[in-house]
């Protein structure tokens, strides 16, 4: 394994080296929490943050992006893949990139995710204590970072120590900074990080994450999302911050001159009332819990189903997003503990 | 030698259409009209019957149409009955033979007509979903002697609002397609059937062993139409619907058609019975 020692005190002097071939995002202050964006100046980063707001898939799929243009009805293709190293990142959220590949791969693959992708390199960052109280990942099974991470961050106090996990981190590393290769004592302090930190989560589902996909299928004519629905206030917000939440909508916008314009790609979300609807009128998801259960089952079943990997890693933004104050944990606890239950109470999931 | 359709956008961009143009318009019905759209040279359609493209206005957007040509009658061009619905189809509406419209697929799964050779045919549209049952119709009709029985259940809200009206006649005079008609109200002239689709199932028997049936229509009428087809004896495996969605990609990504773990787009738009029926969203 090739192991390598990177100095605190060398953070900046590494995205500096960087920034040289690539545009770096990484996480920063931003709007009093803290966001993944281009770092443009090196002591914007922030490695030590606890959560980011939006999730970095932004950095794959910007929130708008340009499908093609077009002039006098004549459409171009629009190639706008930028290489970019996407700098610490989470274990959750690791995950979460690597559903999206499979989300986005497929058959067929898309071309815009699939060209960013491309250019794209991870730099993963281990996480040693929850980064917020809704954080599940240790239930959910990402608190460790999954195969084939470009590269991995581990904070020993003064030192992260960098595993190369590909071919890409290693030219990545080697192209930007020379680091010494770690010593057998920094692998004696990695272990012992490393063995300390479990303790740290907690377990927060009553059932294991193998359980999830047929709880949900068993939960589909569950009173949780009707109750649940009561509370939605269906913004849309759970969607928004979700880092496996791929669904876009299309647009055309069109030029003031009226002679050319785009089409774009926007976020989109199915707990919007008008995801489903068709032209004529008819909304294929009219409920409010009808869209609820879609997006739980969703995450707790479909995506596992189509991609193999759970649709939710467990990062909890959703929980701090919503208004209603509708989160995962107890939304997945309230329908395990309602399984075996005759006659559910109307209260329960209120609580 | 050409170059399919689908081939050319996997080669540059799935969401890429390529430009097309309407070689003629025929107006069917106050809402419907019929668009016989052209390639670009070189370029081919290959599409099988049920399966869909994403037709474009640039400047207006995108929507799903069914191909209601078969790929038996291509002939370099292919056919769409658009209903005028909304922004896209309004748009379409307002065109003209030798104006350009952008075309991304063929989409999805059509029916799969090698299964239905060497069987009873029982064809149900209602309303506009003629307009993909159309492209099996045709195709059936210039394979006629791999077919069995061939009978046709097709009901409208109005006369005025029945598709494909002098197709309709001919079929009904070739003497190897069974027609019955049926409108919900009548108007003066009218001397056929009054009623909604499932009144003319009591004149149509079938041979539920050897019968393949397919539906396409709007959501309420396949409720109805299930209950009468099963009443029939037809088993679950053989009856086939067309589903509408949103669908605004055509190729599994963008998430609006989706139904429990389903992509419309991709696994449909054409499903057998007994494969969706487990599926809540569905029907």
């Amino acid at each position: 394994m090739n192991v390598r020692i990177l100095g605190k005190q060398r953070i900046f002097e590494w995205v500096e080296g960087l920034q040289g071939s690539w545009r770096v995002v990484g996480p920063q202050a931003s709007n009093g929490g803290w966001g993944f964006g281009e770092i443009r100046s090196a002591d914007e980063i922030a490695l030590d943050y606890p959560t980011t707001i939006l999730p970095p898939k932004k950095a794959l799929l910007p929130t708008r992006q340009v499908l093609f243009n077009y002039c006098e009805g004549r459409p171009e293709i629009c190639r706008d893949a930028v290489p970019t190293v996407l700098l610490g990142v989470h274990t959750c959220d690791l995950h979460a990139l690597t559903l999206l590949d499979r989300a986005y791969g497929g058959d067929p693959p898309d071309p815009l995710y699939r060209a960013q992708r491309a250019e794209t390199v991870v730099v993963g960052l281990e996480c040693l204590r929850p980064c917020t109280d809704q954080a599940f990942c240790k239930s959910m099974g990402t608190i460790a970072p999954p195969e084939g991470v470009d590269l991995h961050l581990t904070d020993l106090g003064e030192a992260y120590v960098v595993e190369v996990g590909t071919e890409q981190g290693r030219a990545l590393l080697e192209d930007s900074i020379s680091l010494p290769t770690a010593a057998e004592d920094d692998l004696r302090r990695l272990d012992r990080v490393m063995g300390e930190k479990w303790a740290r989560f907690p377990n927060r589902l009553d059932f294991d994450v193998s359980q999830l996909p047929a709880l949900m299928l068993s939960s589909r004519s569950s009173e949780v999302w009707t109750e649940l629905a009561a509370r939605c206030l269906g913004c849309g917000a759970c969607t928004l911050v979700c880092p496996t939440c791929t669904c876009f909508d299309v647009r055309d916008e069109m030029d003031l001159s009226l002679e050319s314009g785009s089409r774009v790609r926007v976020w989109d979300s199915c707990q919007i009332a008008s995801f489903a609807v068709v032209a004529g009128g008819h909304n294929f998801r009219a409920d409010r819990a009808g869209r609820l259960r879609h997006r739980f089952l969703r995450k707790g079943r479909y995506q596992k189903k189509a991609f193999g990997l759970p649709g939710c890693v467990g990062c909890g933004r959703c929980a701090t997003a919503c208004l209603a104050r509708i989160t995962p944990i107890e939304t997945y606890n309230a329908l395990y503990r309602r399984m075996g239950e005759a006659r559910p109470t109307a209260t329960e999931v209120v609580a | 030698m050409t170059t399919r359709l689908r081939e050319t956008l996997d080669a540059t961009s799935v969401y890429l259409p390529v430009e097309a143009r309407i070689r003629s318009l025929r107006r069917l019905t106050k809402l419907e009209t019929l668009f016989t759209i052209e390639l670009p040279a070189g370029v081919s359609l290959h599409h099988d019957p049920g399966q869909f493209l994403e037709v474009s206005v640039f400047g207006v957007g995108e929507a799903p149409i069914s191909i209601s040509s078969s790929p038996s009658r291509s002939n370099g061009t292919f056919e769409l009955c658009v209903r005028r619905v909304g922004e896209v189809t309004s748009a379409l509406h307002t065109l003209h033979a030798g104006d350009a419209i952008g075309v991304r697929g063929p989409f999805g799964h059509g029916f799969p007509i090698h299964q239905f050779r060497g069987k009873d045919l029982l064809l149900a549209p209602g309303g506009l979903g003629l307009a993909p049952l159309r492209s099996l119709i045709q195709q059936v009709l210039d394979e006629r002697r791999h077919f069995g029985r061939v009978t046709m259940l097709y009901g409208a809200r109005h006369p005025s609002e029945l598709l494909f009206t002098e197709e309709l006649e001919d079929w009904a005079k070739r003497g190897d397609l069974e027609v019955h008609l049926t409108v919900d109200r009548p108007d003066e002239g009218w001397t056929g059937n009054v009623g909604v689709i499932t009144t003319l199932f009591p004149k149509v028997q079938v041979h539920p062993r050897n019968t393949v049936a397919v539906t396409v229509g709007p959501p309420v009428m396949y409720r109805f139409v299930l209950i009468e087809l099963l009443a029939k004896g037809i088993p679950e495996g053989d009856i086939w619907l067309s589903l509408e969605r949103r669908m605004k990609c055509g190729v599994g990504k963008c998430g609006h058609c989706q139904m429990d773990h389903i992509f419309t787009c991709q696994d449909g738009p054409v499903f057998s019975y007994d494969s969706i029926k487990p599926l809540p969203e569905a029907l």
